[in-house]
C-alpha cells in the first residue's frame, strides 16, 4: 500500500470545461492559443461562478507555442474572468502537458500549498509558429546590432534568397527524423497490431463519443466557440467498412496499416480542469467528482533502448499500481489516449505479454488484460482530436464525470503517450 | 436604447416633422435606474367612495420619500409642480352615482401629469361586490382606466389595482412597481391581490438579495435581460440555455457574476438535472423564471407535427415538467419561491400563423391559474408576464412594415425593450410581492391586440 504522508490530502476534480476540438485550419484557423485557453477559461469560470476569484494558480501550456507566449497561461488569465491577482505558469510535456499540469496543480493542494488551482492546455496547429532558418537568424541577430548604416547594409547584404524559407514546425521527433505516425507504425509492426482491430476501436470512439453528445454526457464538460458546438473531427456515422476504406498513411508494404481513419489528425483546441481541497469545494457548494488519488511519468529510450516512441505509459502504469498495491484489472474504466488506435492496441498488448512483463518490466508475471467494455467509454483522441497539450484536460474532466455517475467508490486509469518517448498515467477515484 | 423611430421623432428635425404630419410621438421612457427616487415629482392621492386606502397609500409613498399633495381643485389649485403621479382610492364604491367623484378627482389632476407619470386606481373586485350597482360601479372602473390609459400621452400609464378585502397588506409592493420605472411599459392593466403573509424590512436597493434565481433561455433576448436585471437586485443568477448557445450563455454569466447552466430544458432527464444541480449547488433555488421560448410560425393547415410538438415542448411542456420535478424534490424549491412564467400576448389574442404558439402561451396562463392556490399554501406564489412587442433579435428579423405596425398599435406608440419585460418579472419575484399569486400581467404598452 502507499506510503502516503499524513499531511497530504487528495486534490479533488470539482470539473472541466473545454471548447469543442477542430481540425487543423478549419473553425479555429483565426484563434491563436491564447484566445481559445482564455475563451476555455471564462467558460469554466461561468460553469462554477469563478468571476473576480483569485483561484491559488492557473498551470497550463502548448506544445507549439509562439515566441510571444512566453506567458501564455498568465496572459490568459489576465484576459480571463479571473481575478487578475491570480498566478500563473506554463508546462510543457508534450502530449502529456495537459495530465502533467493537472498532476501539478493536485500535488500543491495536497500539501496544502493552494486551495484551489486550474490545470489546461491549449494547441493549434493552424496558427502555429514558424521559425527563420538558423541562417537567416544569425544575419537579423548582426542587423539588429549594427551601428552604422553602413554596417546595416553588410549584414542586409549576407540574406540569400534559400535563407529566407521558414522552418515549418513537423510533428517529427528531432532526434530521429521520424514522424510520430512513423514511429508509431514500427511499433505496430512489432506488435502485429492488426488493421482491422484498429479501425474497430476507432469505429467505436466515434460512436462512443457521438452517443455521450446525445445524452448530454458533455452538456457541463464543454462550451461552444467560434460557432462549433461539437468537435468537428467526431463522425459519427463511423463504421469499421468505412474506415476500411482507407489507404495507409504511415508505415511501409504489408505492415502499413495505419490510415488517416485511425490516426489522430492535427487539431486545435483548449481544456481546463477545476481542481480543489474538499474543504474550498464545499464551502463554494460545489460538488466534488474525483479524487487524483496519484500519478506516475515514465521515460523510454527509443533513439538506442529498442523501445517503441510511444511506449512509456506502459512503463509507468506498473510503478503506479504497485506503489497503490493495485491490479491493472481494479478499474472500473481506462482512459488509454488515443494517438493513434495501434498505440491503445499495443499497450494493451505489452501488459498483456509474459515475456515483455518479465524481460522489459520486470514482473513476475503480466499485467493481464483489461476488459475492453470499460476503455473509453465516452471516446477519446481517434473522435475528438488530439489538440497536444488540451487532450490531458479533457481525459481528467471526463472521467471525473464519469466516475461520479457510476457512483463512489470507482476508480480510473490515465494513461498518455508524449513525444519524446515519454509517459504520464494517473489514478482518479470517486 | 430607444428605437429608431423613437429617436428620430424626439430629434430637432423629427420633432418638427413629426409634429406637422400627424404621426406618433413616442417618447423616451422613464425606466428605473438605481437610486433614483420612486418618482420625478409628488403624487396627489384623492378617493371616490368610502375610501379604506388612502392612509395605507400614504404611508407607503412617504416611506418611498415621496410628497404626497392633497387634491388638485377643477380650477387649477395648489401650487404650480408638475404631478408624477395621480392615485385615486376607489374603494368603498356603492353604485355608479360614486363614480362623479372620480372624475371630479382626476380630471385637473391629470391635467398637470408631467412626461411618464403614473396614474393609478385602487379598487374592489367586482366579482365579490354586494350588490348589481355595486358591482356595476367596480366593473366600471376597468373602462375607465383602459380609456386614461389611452387618453395619456408622452409615456404616462394608467393601471388598476383590484384589493379585495383583506388583502390590504399586500399593496405595497405593487403599488411601487406601478408608481416606478419599472413599470415603465405596463399599461392599461389590472392586477388583482391575494391576502398574504407579506415579509417586511426588504432591501430596496437590493431586493433579491441573497437570492438564488433560475432563468431559462438566458443567452440573450429578454432572457439575458432578466438575468442581468435580477443579478443588478442582488440575486445569484443560475444562467439556463441550451448547449449550443453555451458561449453566449457564459458570456451572460460572466457578466452578471452567475453560473451557466447548459441544458436543453426539452431533454428527457432535464428536470432531474436541474433539480439535482440546484440541491448540490445552491441549496434550492428562490425563484424560478421561465422564460426560454420559440416559435415556428406556420398557418394551421400548413403545419406539421414537428412545428406543433417542439413548439408545445419547449414553451409549455417543459415548464410544467420542471415546475413539477421542484416542487416533488424536497429542497429543490423555497418555501417561499417565486415561479414567473413567460408566456405572451400571441396567447391571449391569438396570431395568423401561430396557432401551436399561441396554444402554448395561452396554456402558461391556465397553468399557474391552476397552480396558484397550491403556492398559496406554502407561502410561495406563480405568476405569468405577456409581453407584447418587444424589440430583440427575434423581432429583428421581421419584415420592416410588420415590426413598425408591430410596434406602433399600442398606447405608448413603441415597442418594449427586453429590460422593461425584465422589471415586471424582477418585481413579481420580490419576496414582498407575496400578495401577487396566479396574475398575468401583460407587458404591451396597453396593446391593441387582445385588449
Ligand atoms: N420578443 C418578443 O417580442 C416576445 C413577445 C412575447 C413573448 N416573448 C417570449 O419571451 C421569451 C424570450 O423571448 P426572446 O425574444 O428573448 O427570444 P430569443 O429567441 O431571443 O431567446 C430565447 C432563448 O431561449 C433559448 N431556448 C430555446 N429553446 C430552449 C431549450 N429547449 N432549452 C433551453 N433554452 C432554450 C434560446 O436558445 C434563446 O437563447 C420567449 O418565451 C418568448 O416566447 C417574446
Amino acid at each position: 500500500m502507499a506510503t502516503q504522508n499524513p499531511a497530504t490530502r487528495k486534490a479533488a476534480i470539482v470539473g472541466g470545461n473545454r471548447i469543442p476540438f477542430a481540425r487543423s485550419n478549419s473553425a479555429y484557423a483565426q484563434a491563436s492559443n491564447q484566445d481559445m485557453l482564455t475563451a476555455t477559461l471564462d467558460g469554466l469560470v461561468a460553469r462554477f461562478g469563478l468571476q473576480g476569484e483569485s483561484v491559488g494558480e492557473v498551470v497550463a501550456g502548448a506544445v507549439l507555442k509562439h515566441a510571444r507566449d512566453y506567458n501564455l497561461t498568465r496572459e490568459a488569465v489576465l484576459g480571463s474572468k479571473l481575478a487578475p491577482t491570480t498566478p500563473a505558469y506554463d508546462v510543457q510535456q508534450a502530449c502529456g502537458t495537459g495530465l502533467e499540469a493537472a498532476v501539478l496543480v493536485a500535488n500543491k493542494i495536497a500539501l496544502g500549498q493552494i486551495e484551489a488551482g486550474i490545470a489546461g492546455g491549449v494547441d493549434t496547429t493552424s496558427d502555429a509558429p514558424l521559425a527563420v532558418s538558423d541562417d537567416l537568424r544569425r544575419v537579423l541577430i548582426s542587423l539588429n546590432s549594427a551601428k552604422t548604416m553602413g554596417d546595416r547594409l553588410k549584414a542586409l547584404a549576407r540574406i540569400r534568397p534559400g535563407q529566407l524559407v521558414p522552418d515549418m514546425p513537423r510533428n517529427a521527433e528531432p532526434r530521429t527524423g521520424l514522424a510520430m505516425g512513423d514511429h508509431a507504425a514500427i511499433t505496430a509492426e512489432e506488435w502485429q497490431i492488426g488493421r482491422e482491430e484498429q479501425d474497430e476501436l476507432a469505429a467505436r470512439s466515434h460512436q462512443n463519443m457521438a452517443a455521450a453528445y446525445d445524452r448530454g454526457f458533455f452538456d457541463d464538460l464543454v462550451t461552444p466557440f467560434l460557432g462549433l458546438t461539437r468537435d468537428n473531427n467526431l463522425r459519427p456515422d463511423s463504421s469499421v467498412e468505412k474506415l476500411a476504406k482507407l489507404k495507409p498513411v504511415f508505415g511501409t508494404g504489408d505492415g502499413a496499416t495505419m490510415t488517416a481513419g485511425n490516426s489522430t489528425p492535427l487539431t486545435d483546441g483548449a481544456s481546463a480542469v477545476l481542481l480543489a481541497s474538499d474543504e474550498w469545494a464545499a464551502a463554494k457548494g460545489l460538488p466534488v467528482l474525483a479524487h487524483l488519488v496519484d500519478a506516475q511519468t515514465a521515460a523510454v529510450d527509443y533513439v538506442h533502448g529498442g523501445e517503441g516512441l510511444l511506449m512509456a505509459p506502459v512503463y509507468a502504469v506498473p510503478v503506479l499500481l504497485a506503489r497503490n498495491g493495485l491490479s491493472l484489472q481494479d478499474f472500473d474504466f481506462y482512459e488509454i489516449h488515443e494517438a493513434f488506435a495501434s498505440t491503445v492496441l499495443a499497450t494493451m498488448k505489452a501488459w498483456d505479454d509474459p515475456a515483455f512483463c518479465k524481460e522489459k518490466l520486470g514482473l513476475d508475471a503480466p499485467l493481464g488484460a483489461i476488459d475492453r467494455a470499460k476503455l473509453n467509454v465516452h471516446g477519446s483522441s481517434l473522435a475528438a482530436g488530439h489538440p497536444f497539450a488540451a487532450t490531458g484536460g479533457r481525459i481528467v474532466a471526463s472521467l471525473a464525470k464519469t466516475l461520479h455517475e457510476a457512483g463512489p467508490g470507482k476508480r480510473g486509469l490515465i494513461s498518455i503517450c508524449a513525444a519524446g518517448g515519454q509517459g504520464v498515467v494517473a489514478i482518479l477515484e470517486s | 436604447m430607444a428605437d429608431w423611430y423613437t429617436s428620430f421623432a424626439n430629434s430637432g428635425v423629427g420633432t418638427t416633422i413629426t409634429e406637422q404630419l400627424g404621426l406618433p410621438r413616442p417618447v423616451e421612457l422613464r425606466r428605473y435606474e438605481p437610486g433614483e427616487p420612486l418618482l420625478p415629482g409628488p403624487v396627489v392621492v384623492g378617493s371616490a367612495g368610502a375610501g379604506r386606502l388612502r392612509d395605507a397609500v400614504t404611508t407607503v409613498l412617504r416611506d418611498a420619500g415621496v410628497t404626497v399633495q392633497s387634491p388638485v381643485t377643477a380650477d387649477g389649485g395648489t401650487d404650480g409642480e408638475k404631478l408624477g403621479a395621480v392615485v385615486l382610492d376607489a374603494t368603498g364604491l356603492t353604485g355608479p352615482g360614486d363614480l362623479a367623484a372620480a372624475h371630479d378627482f382626476l380630471a385637473p389632476a391629470i391635467k398637470r401629469l408631467r412626461a411618464s407619470g403614473r396614474v393609478l386606481v385602487l379598487a374592489d373586485p367586482p366579482s365579490d361586490a354586494g350588490s348589481p350597482a355595486q358591482a356595476a360601479a367596480r366593473q366600471a372602473v376597468d373602462g375607465l382606466v383602459r380609456s386614461i390609459a389611452k387618453e395619456l400621452r408622452a409615456g404616462s400609464t394608467a393601471n388598476a389595482i383590484h384589493v379585495p378585502e383583506g388583502a390590504e397588506g399586500s399593496l405595497a409592493s405593487p403599488l411601487r412597481f406601478f408608481l416606478s420605472g419599472r413599470s415603465a411599459y405596463v399599461d392599461g392593466q389590472l392586477l388583482t391581490l391575494s391576502a398574504a403573509d407579506v415579509p417586511t424590512g426588504e432591501d430596496d436597493a437590493k431586493p433579491l438579495a441573497g437570492k438564488v434565481a433560475v432563468v431559462t433561455g438566458a443567452a440573450r433576448g429578454i432572457g439575458a435581460a432578466i438575468a442581468e436585471v435580477m443579478a443588478r437586485d442582488g440575486a445569484h443568477v443560475v444562467a439556463v440555455d441550451i448547449p449550443a448557445a453555451g458561449d453566449k450563455l457564459a458570456r451572460v454569466a460572466n457578466e452578471i457574476g452567475g453560473t451557466a447552466l447548459q441544458l436543453d430544458i426539452t431533454a428527457e432527464d432535464a428536470p432531474q438535472r436541474l433539480v439535482e444541480h440546484l440541491t448540490e449547488r445552491h441549496g434550492g433555488a428562490d425563484v424560478v423564471v421561465h422564460n426560454a421560448g420559440i416559435t415556428r410560425d406556420k398557418l394551421l393547415v400548413n403545419m406539421d407535427a414537428a412545428r406543433w410538438n417542439t413548439v408545445m415542448a419547449v414553451n409549455l411542456q417543459a415548464q410544467l415538467d420542471i415546475t413539477q420535478a421542484l416542487l416533488d424534490t424536497d429542497g429543490a424549491l423555497k418555501p417561499d419561491a417565486r415561479v414567473v412564467c413567460v408566456s405572451s400576448q400571441s396567447g391571449i389574442a391569438g396570431n395568423r400563423g401561430q396557432t401551436n404558439y399561441a396554444a402554448s402561451k395561452a396554456g402558461v396562463i391556465g397553468m399557474v391559474r391552476a397552480w396558484a392556490p397550491h403556492f398559496a399554501e406554502r407561502g410561495a406564489t406563480i405568476n405569468a408576464v405577456a409581453p407584447g412587442f418587444i424589440i430583440t433579435e427575434m423581432t429583428a428579423k421581421m419584415p420592416f412594415g410588420t415590426r413598425e405596425i408591430g410596434s406602433r398599435i399600442n398606447s405608448l406608440q413603441q415597442g418594449g425593450l427586453p429590460v422593461d419585460v425584465a422589471e415586471t418579472i424582477a418585481w413579481l419575484s420580490q419576496p414582498g410581492s407575496a400578495g401577487v399569486n396566479g396574475q398575468t400581467v401583460r407587458v404591451c404598452g396597453q396593446s391593441l391586440l387582445g385588449a
